[in-house]
């Protein structure tokens, strides 16, 4: 009896909204059975749901335009836009005999599931015009609990010529909390790099947070005119030992090492570079 | 301790006629909840038939905190009502704040059109409005008020409403005491949430740590490294904390000492109020048992105990008989251990009660993301092996933490992280935090109704409502849907008996509240269950109630974690008659 209720209640659930009366009928018989056969089982029965109403009962008791705005307001509980400026690092950077300055940040805009970022980094030497400078703007959105699809421009003040890129990436928190950023760029010329960086927050103490960070990239061709060749192209590693007076606001020390690899290496031993450079880090994490 | 009471006179006598621009200390406080207060009988309390409340702003100190508040004829925790069953009672409510505001009847069963939720019950009263509720009162018990508009409830605005019974109240006692717990942070709620949704775990700071590690603290390498795999933080206890939350007795930090006063041998009854918006507390007085007699405003039948964990919006009805004359604490201790609030019990006012050292801050477990061990294949020493696969099938149950298949009335998306894949009911268990103290705690299954339960019937139908979170980008949602996503509401026949089962997929407690409606837990022998306006459904674990929907309206449904529901996690259940609604 209770498995024909069930598929009965069953073939009816799709139709409960269309015809609730006549399905009530059912609903009560399911009730009548459970009391009339005594049974002890708790278990509840399979009646439909009744159709969802189209009304507010309050609606009856004021005045409908305020209701309606009131219901609007409502509505939007759960919906929530917010913004903010996160400066990742903003720091002095200690090379031997060529003292300099590395910079990443990013402003946001948006609600949980799609966000509007702006983002900047670039470092150089004080001596000189600055080697590398980035923005970007980039359309974030949510693809599941911890990853994010981002797509947009990315243009390069620095170095010369100056280059526009069409950005594709994914961006989130891995499992073991590492926070990973995979990104593909198409220049304006066609070349086409790859980017990888990956960072991780150990915390030491409740405010002492060590930061090692890496970042991979790659070139699918020469470019010349930018000093880049095929292959790796660079390899950054850093770690950052961070002071924390406010969560995620602290001021930090560290080590940032670059090397320019392969056919970049040569290049770089070419101009009279090192391929490789240490710095010592003196900055200051924040966030607004 | 001088306090600045600013607010704007114009507007605040506008409404409410002469009323000082700078009060002292206590006058902040209304009667009843000033230190050293003889007990209920003794201070003036709002009472009668025709009650005016004003609602304005004002400036709140606590120890070294200090900033605006929103409160209620200029006092924080709001005046308490004192109403009579089976009477009727007129409150007439203006706002003089600059935004509309609004006062729910927490836990009292009136018409939807008083129910005090703007957009649903009412339009909410606009500025410079007085809003007149009306309505019979037809039971009786310990029962609160607080706004229902914006974050005003984590501003302030929240008192207490007692019900006495029509006859002789029979739970006798010769004096009794009101305590409104609270949390109360000069940091506006709205910046706490935006901080939480940038940085989810802002308020922690009792993680774990590599120096704890070392030190041989909290969880071992092995299980931070199975936690981490999960992207799992098992301190992640309270998303408001200590560090910015003073917590409150009667208004009354640990440094201002709230105290009730008593005769060595008087049996007094305690009313508590759980007006937090974010913190639940575990309640205690050390040296005295604990005799539970109504939990949310319901008797039930006497139980001893020693610590209850009293959930956001819970109401405790407690009698305790201090014979020693010696000063009692009241200990209200946040379930995160990030801070409490020592009050006083006291036969004189200058005895003051011992602040106890805070316990250590608890762990999360495996329970507590719905993983039932006692189900599970314990491996050697019941160490469970989480290096398996993800989805290795156990007896058929899926181990994964984020299988649709175990709730496939969620949708899933960005703001479902986890799903309980083996949810088990915790109402029988000790809350969070409470597992191994070395006295006795109340659960839930402890709580037996005095009365017997109206309605024997077995409910028609069973809802599943899975309470869905991402606490790293801190969205909450009831089956994976926010309540602006446009969630379509809950309907119920009138009269009609349910049972809803609420499965937390989250690693949180929610306490999980119901307008218009007592419900019954469905724990022990049928017949005497407790009967709740609010539950709290401890993480990964699931609480079935029966609910007979004899209130006919649209009754807001949500977690009573006021950031919770401002995220989102909210519904409507409406009732109507059979073949009303078209």
């Amino acid at each position: 009896m209770k498995r024909a209720l069930f598929v009965l209640a069953l073939i009816s659930a799709p139709a409960a909204a269309q015809d609730a009366m006549d399905h009530s009928g059912h609903v009560m018989a399911g009730m009548d059975t459970a009391q009339e056969t005594g049974s002890d089982s708790e278990e509840p029965c399979n009646a439909p749901p009744p159709p969802v109403p189209d009304d507010i009962l309050a609606d009856r008791y004021y005045d409908a335009a305020r209701m309606k705005a009131a219901r609007m307001h409502l509505a939007h509980m759960g919906h929530y836009t917010n913004a903010a400026i996160l400066i990742d690092e903003l720091e002095y950077r200690a090379v031997d005999g060529r003292d300099g300055y590395g910079w990443k940040a990013q402003a946001w805009y948006g609600n949980d599931h799609d966000r509007i970022a702006v983002t900047s980094e670039g470092e150089g030497a004080f001596s000189k015009a600055a080697e590398q400078v980035e923005t970007s703007l980039l359309w974030r959105h949510a693809i599941d609990p911890w990853f994010n699809l981002e797509a947009g421009l990315r243009h390069d003040f620095r170095p010369d010529p100056e280059r526009t890129y069409a950005v594709v990436g994914i961006q989130g928190l891995a499992p073991y909390w590492f926070e990973l950023e995979s990104q593909l760029f198409v220049s304006d010329q066609g070349d086409v790099h790859a980017r990888l960086g990956a960072s991780y927050d150990q915390r030491i103490t409740q405010r002492l947070i060590l930061e090692p960070e890496a970042e991979v990239n790659l070139a699918f061709q020469d470019v010349p005119e930018l000093g880049v060749a095929s292959g790796f192209e660079r390899i950054e590693l850093g770690a950052r030992l961070r002071y924390e007076i406010m969560p995620g606001v602290g001021p930090y020390l560290g080590v940032h090492w670059e090397r320019r690899l392969g056919g970049n290496a040569d290049l770089a031993r070419q101009e009279g570079e090192s391929p490789s450079q240490v710095a010592a880090v003196l900055g200051l994490r924040a966030w607004f | 301790m001088e306090q600045g009471f600013s607010i704007d006179r114009r507007r605040l006598l506008a409404g409410t006629g002469a009323l000082a621009t700078s009060l002292a200390w206590s006058a902040l406080c209304p009667a009843w909840a000033r230190s050293g207060t003889a007990g209920l009988a003794a201070g003036p309390v709002l009472t009668g038939e025709e009650i005016a409340l004003s609602i304005g702003e004002g400036r709140f100190t606590t120890g070294r905190r200090s900033a605006r508040a929103v409160m209620v004829n200029g006092t924080l925790p709001a005046p308490l009502i004192r109403l009579k069953e089976c009477r009727r009672v007129r409150l007439a409510v203006t706002n003089h704040l600059r935004e509309q505001a609004s006062i729910h009847w927490h836990g009292l069963l009136v018409p939807t059109q008083m129910d005090g939720v703007p957009g649903l019950s009412f339009p909410g009263i606009d500025p410079g409005e007085t809003f007149t509720y009306e309505f019979p009162l037809i039971h009786s018990g310990t029962f609160w008020y607080h706004s229902h508009s914006g974050m005003q409830e984590g501003l302030g605005l929240y008192g207490p409403l007692i019900v006495d019974p029509a006859g002789q109240d029979p739970i006798a006692c010769d004096r009794e005491h009101v305590l409104v717990l609270s949390d109360w942070s000069p940091m506006a709620p709205e910046a706490q949430l935006r901080r939480l949704k940038i940085m989810g775990g802002y308020f922690n700071r009792q993680r774990q740590t590599l120096s704890g590690l070392l030190a041989g603290k909290d969880q071992s390498l092995g299980e931070r490294l199975e936690w981490a795999s999960m992207r799992m933080d098992p301190t992640d206890i309270s998303d408001v904390t200590g560090m910015t939350y003073s917590f409150l007795v009667n208004g009354h930090g640990t440094p201002e000492n709230w105290t009730g006063l008593f005769v060595p041998g008087e049996r007094v009854r305690l009313r508590i109020i759980n007006a937090s918006a974010m913190t639940n507390f575990n309640f205690r007085i050390p040296g005295l048992p604990l005799k539970i007699v109504a939990a949310d405003g319901n008797m039930v039948q006497p139980v001893e105990t020693d610590e209850l964990q009293i959930a956001i919006a819970e109401t405790y009805d407690i009698i305790v008989e201090p014979a020693q004359d010696q000063a009692y604490g009241l200990i209200a201790e946040a379930i995160d251990r990030s801070g409490l609030v020592r009050a006083t019990l006291a036969p004189r006012l200058e005895m003051v009660a011992p602040i106890p050292a805070l316990r250590e801050r608890p762990l999360l477990g495996m329970r507590d993301m719905g993983m039932d061990m006692s189900a599970m294949d314990m491996g050697t020493g019941g160490e469970i092996d989480l290096s398996k696969p993800a989805n290795t099938s156990m007896d058929g149950h899926s181990m994964s933490m984020r299988d649709p298949s175990v709730a496939p009335g969620v949708t899933m998306g960005p703001g479902v992280a986890t799903l309980s894949p083996m949810p088990v009911d915790r109402l029988a268990e000790r809350p969070t935090g409470l597992e191994s103290v070395d006295h006795r705690v109340l659960t839930y299954a402890d709580l037996r109704s005095l009365e017997p339960n109206p309605d024997p019937r077995v409910p028609s139908r069973q809802i599943d409502v899975h309470l869905t979170a991402n606490m790293e980008r801190y969205m909450w949602s009831i089956d994976g849907e926010t309540f602006s996503d446009g969630a379509q509401p809950i309907p119920l026949r009138l009269d009609e008996r349910v049972r809803v089962n609420l499965i937390n997929d989250t690693m949180m407690p929610h306490p999980i509240h119901l307008h218009g409606h007592f419900f019954e837990l469905v724990c022990g022998e049928k017949g005497h269950r407790p009967r709740k306006h609010t539950v709290n459904v401890l993480p990964g674990g699931k609480v079935s109630f029966d609910l007979t929907a004899d209130a006919e309206g649209d009754w807001a449904f949500h977690c009573h974690m006021m950031l919770h529901m401002h995220a989102g996690m909210m519904r409507v259940v409406t009732v109507r008659r059979e073949g009303d609604a078209a």
